[in-house]
């Protein structure tokens, strides 16, 4: 029994995105910082050094920042994952 | 670029969505602004993916979405608010570039975030926040077959479970640090709220096969670079649980930085609102969890109230209800407050700045949130304070007096544009 709201258009059922260079395929409509935690991958370094992995998952902890298609410090709990997306982590 | 609206509606929960709708409807024009990609809030995250219309609760979402189009609002995702350059003036920033917004009236409906508490490990990958690793399942995440120990604090616990559960998850456990005799307390009021009684039993049912502990806590998360175990104190004693995720939030906390930097007056840390939902600032009111942790029927009836009240029309009829939700509030702040044994948790070596790396141990002497911001960095990073200002908040009695622009990271663009001509 669907409940969505018909307004919304039917998206497409997989996307294939790169994390460092690795193709990733995911559902259409998951985050991006979704994508980063199921590849194992850890988001950032911390400035002492621990590799550092999504917290908050709702904009606020700033733990989830990657290079989104060359932008710098994008928070990617706030991000959709699209096709083609070259994510970089550090 | 300066829009002048009529009504600026921040946050697109369900707070935000039921003022939208009643202001509508007493015929406003509308714009709610939310960094978010889609309207929801945290309840409704994710309705974009295939599982959502299975939510508990998508009902209300729906017919709200229905309102929304039909009033034809104008909802912009991720735009998130920076500062205020002007009176009555919000600069924001999208994906586009930066903009500014003068208002006639605005609402505040920023909602709350997951109040995170310090203990050895709690940096590691794989420990998350109740609700976070319960958003990131929402935003795609799979946890099918994943080892997941829930924790921490609040009605949002089981809710948390059950949701990870029903997207196949294995609960290792659910440990609440309030005591039983609270949590009895609690659910003896719950009498007056019998949507709430069916919503726990909901939950329940779902999570059956995980047992549900009181007077039990996270004690420390360990892993080389990934969580691989943590430990957690059940009553007397102390026991390792191998996982792959932890799920851990102590209750929530209002998100006040927009109130506080336009001068919302705080109260009990949370915005002081009148009958109306009115600020003690003229033409600003809030609603939804701002005003005090209550959950989603709080939050639509307040959103109601808030657009009735600046619209110039009584809500009267609904301050009876409002009042009750409010009650309900305050008793889930009572029942959920962090135990003192939690702050003994972390270690002088634990960091409680997850932005700058500062460990407790570089705090111990520091006697104010100023000084350990001007001394240690504690604070200063990208989630200024976000994270370990109600940490600190809860180990030492700081408290956050000011909040400064920028409110996020942003472009220097955005904070170079000039403010608005008036």
């Amino acid at each position: 029994m669907a409940t969505e709201p018909t307004s919304h258009p039917a998206p497409a059922a997989v996307v294939t995105v790169r994390i460092n260079g690795r193709p990733l395929s995911a559902p259409a409509g998951a985050s991006v910082a979704a994508v980063i935690l199921q590849s194992g991958i850890p988001f950032r370094t911390s400035v002492s050094g621990e590799p550092r992995s999504a917290l908050c998952g709702m904009g606020i902890c700033e733990e989830c920042r990657a290079t989104v298609d060359g932008v710098p410090h994008t928070r990617t709990c706030q991000l959709l994952a699209a096709d083609g997306m070259d994510i970089r982590t550090a | 670029m300066t829009d002048r609206l009529d009504l600026l509606i921040v946050g697109a929960g369900p707070a935000g969505m039921a003022a939208a709708v009643a202001a509508s409807a007493a015929g406003r024009r509308v714009t709610i602004l939310d960094d978010n990609p889609a309207p929801g809030g945290q309840i409704w995250r994710g309705f974009s993916t295939a599982a959502a219309g299975t939510y508990p609760g998508a009902k209300p979402l729906v017919a709200l979405h229905r309102s929304l189009r039909d009033h034809t609002v104008d909802i912009r995702s991720r735009t998130r608010v920076i500062s205020t350059p002007a009176p009555r003036t919000l600069r924001v920033q999208d994906d586009g570039g930066a903009a500014d917004y003068s208002y006639q009236d605005l609402i505040l409906a920023t909602g709350a975030r997951e109040r995170f508490l310090p203990f050895p490990g709690w940096t590691l990958p794989g420990v998350l926040g109740a609700g976070g690793l319960q958003a990131l399942v929402k935003s795609g995440l799979s946890v099918r077959d994943k080892r997941v120990v829930v924790a921490g604090s609040g009605p949002l616990l089981p809710a948390v479970a059950a949701t990870l559960a029903r997207h196949g998850a294995r609960i290792q456990g659910i440990f609440e640090q309030a005591p039983l005799d609270r949590l009895a307390r609690f659910a003896f009021t719950l009498a007056a709220h019998p949507g709430k009684i069916l919503e726990g039993l909901r939950y329940r049912v779902t999570t059956l096969s995980a047992p549900y502990r009181t007077s039990s806590w996270i004690v420390s998360a360990h892993g080389a670079e990934h969580l691989e175990s943590v430990d957690v104190c059940i009553g007397d004693t102390s026991r390792r649980l191998a996982c792959d995720y932890l799920a851990c939030g102590f209750h929530l906390v209002p998100n006040l930085e927009l109130p506080l930097l336009l001068g919302c007056t705080i109260s009990d840390n949370c915005v002081a609102v009148d009958a109306n939902q009115q600020s003690s600032l003229p033409h600003v009111y809030c609603a939804g969890e701002v005003t005090g942790i209550g959950g989603l029927e709080k939050a639509l009836c307040e959103g109601e109230i808030a657009a009735l009240s600046s619209a110039g029309k009584s809500a009267a009829h609904l301050f009876e209800r409002r009042d009750r939700l409010a009650r309900f509030a305050r008793r889930l702040d009572v029942t959920f407050a962090p135990r003192r044994e939690l702050a003994q948790l972390a270690t002088p070596d634990t960091l409680v700045c997850r932005c700058e790396d500062v460990p407790r141990g570089a705090l111990e002497t520091c006697h104010s949130w100023r000084e350990a911001k001007l001394h240690t960095r504690c604070g200063m990073g990208p989630c200024q304070g976000r994270v370990c200002g109600p940490a600190t908040n809860f180990l030492f009695g700081w408290q956050q007096e000011s909040v400064r622009p920028p409110l996020a990271p942003a472009r220097v663009a955005t904070l170079a544009a000039p403010p608005p001509s008036q």
